[in-house]
């Protein structure tokens, strides 16, 4: 039980019979822990995307009357930078943990329905592929990431780019919704016997808690977007004004969506510290059942807080006030976490490395975004805010110094136990240092400039109206971000081969996917380990550390059994073949169905905007093709008969 | 692997008569559906009543179907007689959908100026 | 699957539960514009009431057809019986406690794909019946409404219909087993939430003015 000094070799070792390699090894993987690095690249390629047109933004901002890209272009940047970093970056990135990180927390060999996960990778890849394509012919969407009807039906956006984008988010919320259904149910259902749910990781916690909020407001948007999608091909009238449909409807369905989704995006993040938080601490998570409570409670209020996107539009007071407190009280949850991830440092071993000091900064930045939401928690106060740059800056603090800065912390993290290899500390702390200031030079004086009157998604300005000089250092720290970013990029690919060899558990953290080698072998846990505690691995190695936890401990009467297995740093080197794990076969049935399914739904887009006849056929033989790929999956079997 | 399947067909086999001792018989099944029927009957006998113009039509039409819809759920879907988490996973996602609904109405239902 | 699952439970099960949650909300969305864009049209036909379009004089009737949409009601109502029942057949399925009709699975799964199809003949009807009467679903907010709503029921019954076929049609080739019973339940789940479905629309929509 010792710990493994080097790591075995298992990239020798991986391939197995059961196992294509190279390209067609990725494309039929049902592996979770290849989907999960797909994710991760994948959202990785996307942020890149994602931040080339933030800065381009910001080249255009960085003057007053600048003409670096015509005004339309403008709007497409726009709309297409909140998309991409929403769905196609920060999703996908906290989804690259989901995948990996799930079973190995719970001690499970995979996940539910292994070909289900890959069938949404899939999906997710060719929705971002789907919605990003048009911005290089500059026919990209152009109507904001949350795409406001009646500007975006038919009358006011009569060219195809809006289409692009509604049948984008629908492929994209396929994806989604497949993996929600899978995570509920590997999480439910594959716990490693003991793993109660008070034992669970804090990471898988909030995971959990994300994919309700993935099934259930998913679905509003789904229908939101086919109310959208009739509207502009079939002139149905759901916001069609002079049938007097109410111009609200859509705000309220995309916002009844919306804001759970920014819990969607910002809890897998929290998930992210409070495992980072504890293990370089030395110290288990300050109020473990404070911190799960909390999660839950902001997933419920979660729904109940939408109308503060739309305080601007007249709700009346009733409305404003209700809507106003929930959001009020929504901070509480989350100021009590922010508390927690304090005084779990609080007197601990603080270990002061890149993972760590992005963990903390978590805390910091958020805190800010934080603050400024409670600001416009307030009615009156919103009144002032509303569609201003202080509200770009708000929610930038949330989902950059927020769910960006977590997932960093996670990718330092856990970039051991992925590859197998760790990151180079000192480009690493580089890469946070530039980063922490870039963040705040560029987002900082964004509430300056908001409070002044500048207004989101403006094209241009003119000069003296005091917007020059905030949105110079604005500009400027974008071009931090982006050293910041390559010096990231060099580091992340250098070290996966390069890196110094990681051991199973080179953080000396607690919990069960450090018990086994780095990188995890492909049946993860050779023996199914009995869990007794929230910290098994420090049960072993530390005693000190989770002597007063509740939950924890040997409960020597329910471990005796006598084919259970105690919890053990594992270093088994074999093939599951060797093992007589049952494996599931990689198959490219979920690549089929997904690519099926993507033209089956693009048959819209065509049918408007290209042929009818086209359309028809893409949607009919899309159809009839993806139920029959979807009939021969079910009716193959998942693993070999044994 | 042959002992795992017997594992889990005698689990199987155990949970099945479980159910047995307190789950819903065929007998049971045609009760409830002769339920169904009349409540059906009753509705749409309402609806070409007087009954129809008064206040109470609406509550009493929302209390009936809402009276099928449980007892489907809870006697066909077996959610009356299955394991708790089904009720759970069930029942949070209803509430929040009655809850979005009834926030939604409430919304429109106000006059704009 | 021999797998070791935490609560015993089937895989599929948990996770076609959470698909039904998750379908609450996708037809709350539906109902909920359905019933925001209520009495809001500003031209006939409408659902409960008659009209006469102003410029042509012309009366259109109520469009609601209660009798016959509660004989559909009451075809997918019963559709639910009879797959109850086969689900029955196919769990007892040799263990001798059923007999008869009582046993028979593939009476019961043709019972039920006959009350469904039936169910989707009076629809088809219905629709066709307001397109000749003047609704469409771009005509007013009733029509895009109502033919969204009840579209998406019944594209979901058209899946239940195929899934149900499917079923039939392994039972015919090789007889549903009481192995294949926990296979049977999650479409049987699926049906039956599409009925309880039925139950609201049927209730909001046509029977409430």
């Amino acid at each position: 039980m010792a710990t493994i000094a080097s790591a075995p070799p298992y990239a020798a070792s991986a391939t197995t019979l059961n196992e294509e390699s190279g390209f067609m090894g990725w494309l039929t993987t049902v592996d979770h822990k290849k989907i999960g690095q797909l994710y991760l690249y994948t959202a990785l390629m996307f942020f890149l995307v994602g931040g080339i047109e933030a800065s381009i933004m910001r080249y255009q901002l960085m003057k007053p009357n600048m003409h670096a890209v015509s005004a339309e272009m403008f709007n497409q940047l726009f709309t297409m930078h909140g998309t991409t970093m929403v769905f196609l970056v920060i999703m996908p990135l906290s989804a690259a943990f989901f995948n990996f990180l799930i079973p190995l927390q719970i001690g499970a060999r995979d996940v539910a329905f292994p070909r289900l996960n890959a069938f949404s990778y899939w999906v997710y890849l060719l929705g971002g592929l789907f919605i990003t394509a048009p911005i290089f012919f500059k026919t990209a969407p152009n109507g904001g990431w949350f795409g406001y009807a009646p500007l975006t039906t038919g009358q006011f956006s009569p060219g195809p780019n809006i289409d692009f984008w509604v049948v984008g988010i629908q492929i994209l919320g396929v994806a989604s919704l497949a993996a929600g259904f899978n995570f509920i149910t590997t999480i439910i259902n594959m716990r490693a016997p003991g793993m109660t749910l008070m034992r669970m990781p804090v990471f898988t916690w909030m995971s959990f808690v994300v994919q309700f909020l993935v099934v259930l407001a998913f679905p509003v948007i789904t229908i939101a977007l086919v109310f959208l999608l009739f509207d502009r091909i079939f002139g149905t009238n759901f916001y069609n004004i002079q049938a007097s449909a109410d111009p609200l409807l859509w705000q309220h369905l995309f916002w009844v969506f919306g804001h759970p989704e920014v819990y969607i995006l910002i809890l897998p993040a929290f998930g992210l510290v409070s495992e980072v938080l504890p293990a370089h601490s030395g110290k288990p998570l300050f109020g473990y059942p404070v911190v799960v409570y909390s999660g839950i409670v902001i997933g419920f209020l979660g729904f109940g807080v939408w109308a503060h996107h739309m305080f601007a539009v007249g709700m009346g007071p009733i409305a404003d006030a209700v809507f106003s407190m929930t959001t009020m009280l929504i901070a509480i949850p989350t100021g009590v976490k922010i508390f927690n991830w304090i005084f779990t440092m609080w007197g601990g071993n603080l270990r002061f490395n890149t993972a760590m000091l992005f963990a903390i900064a978590l805390v910091g930045e958020f805190t800010i975004g934080g603050i400024s939401g409670i600001m416009h928690s307030s009615p009156p106060s919103d009144l002032q805010q509303t569609d201003t740059y202080f509200i770009v800056a708000h929610f930038h603090y949330v989902l950059y110094g927020g769910a960006i800065l977590g997932i960093f912390a996670g990718i330092y993290h856990y970039f051991p136990k992925i590859f197998g290899h760790m990151m180079d500390e000192k480009l690493g702390k580089w890469h946070f240092w530039i980063n922490l200031i870039g963040l705040n030079l560029t987002f900082f004086p964004m509430h300056f400039a908001g409070l002044l009157g500048m207004s989101r998604r403006i094209y241009t300005y003119d000069s003296g109206q005091g917007f020059d000089s905030f949105n110079m250092m604005s500009s400027i720290g974008t071009a931090i971000l982006l050293v910041g970013a390559i010096i990231f990029a060099y580091n992340f690919i250098t070290s996966r081969k390069n890196g110094a060899v990681a051991p199973a558990n080179p953080w000396d953290a607690g919990t069960l996917e450090w018990s086994i080698p780095s990188p995890p072998p492909e049946y993860n846990f050779a023996e199914i380990p009995t869990v007794t505690s929230r910290y098994p691995l420090w049960d072993l190695q530390h005693p000190e550390r989770t002597g007063e936890i509740p939950h924890s401990g040997p409960e020597a009467g329910k471990i005796a059994e006598a084919h259970s297995v105690p919890v053990h740093v594992e270093s088994e080197t074999r093939t599951a073949r060797q093992l007589g794990i049952p494996m599931p076969i990689p198959t490219l049935k979920p690549f089929f169905a997904a690519l099926l399914m993507s033209v089956m739904i693009s048959g819209f887009l065509v049918h408007k905007d290209v042929s009818e006849k086209l359309g028809l056929v893409l949607l009919i033989g899309g159809g009839i093709a993806f139920a029959a790929t979807m009939l021969s999956w079910l009716f193959s079997p998942l693993e070999p008969e044994h | 692997m042959t002992s795992d399947h017997g594992h889990d067909a005698a689990a199987g086999g155990h949970a099945q008569g479980h159910a047995e001792h307190h789950g819903p018989t065929t007998k049971t099944y045609l009760v409830v559906a002769a339920v169904l029927t009349l409540i059906t009957a009753v509705e749409v006998y309402v609806y070409y009543t007087p009954f129809r113009h008064s206040p109470a039509f609406v509550p009493t039409l929302l209390v009936m179907s809402a009276l099928k819809f449980f007892t489907v759920v809870g006697f066909y879907m077996h959610l009356k007689y299955d394991h708790k988490l089904f009720r759970t996973l069930f029942g949070g996602p209803f509430l929040i959908a009655i809850g979005t609904i009834i926030a939604l109405i409430f919304l429109f239902s106000r006059p704009r100026a | 699957m021999s797998h070791y699952t935490t609560t015993g439970l089937e895989h599929r099960k948990i996770g076609f539960w959470t698909f039904i949650g998750s379908e609450c909300m996708l037809f709350g969305s539906l109902i909920a514009t359905y019933l925001i864009y209520k009495g809001k049209s500003l031209v006939g036909p409408l659902p409960h009431e008659a009209w006469t379009d102003p410029a042509t004089g012309h009366v259109y009737k109520a469009i609601l057809n209660i009798p016959v949409t509660s004989m559909s009601a009451f075809s997918l109502l019963m559709s639910s019986v009879a797959m109850v029942l086969a689900y029955e057949a196919v769990k007892h399925k040799g263990d001798g406690t059923r007999s008869g009709i009582w046993a028979s699975s593939k009476l019961w799964l043709w019972a039920t794909i006959a009350l469904g199809t039936t169910f989707l003949g009076f629809q088809s009807f219905e629709f066709t019946s307001f397109v000749r009467e003047g609704l469409t679903m771009r005509r007013n907010l009733f029509g895009s409404t109502f033919f969204t709503l009840t579209g998406f029921h019944g594209a979901h019954v058209t899946v239940g219909v195929l899934w149900l076929i499917s079923m039939l049609s392994i039972d015919y080739k090789r007889g549903l087993t009481p192995k294949d019973a926990p296979t049977l339940d999650i479409c049987a789940l699926y049906w039956h939430f599409v009925d309880v479905v039925w139950i609201a629309i049927f209730t909001l929509v046509y029977l409430i003015q």
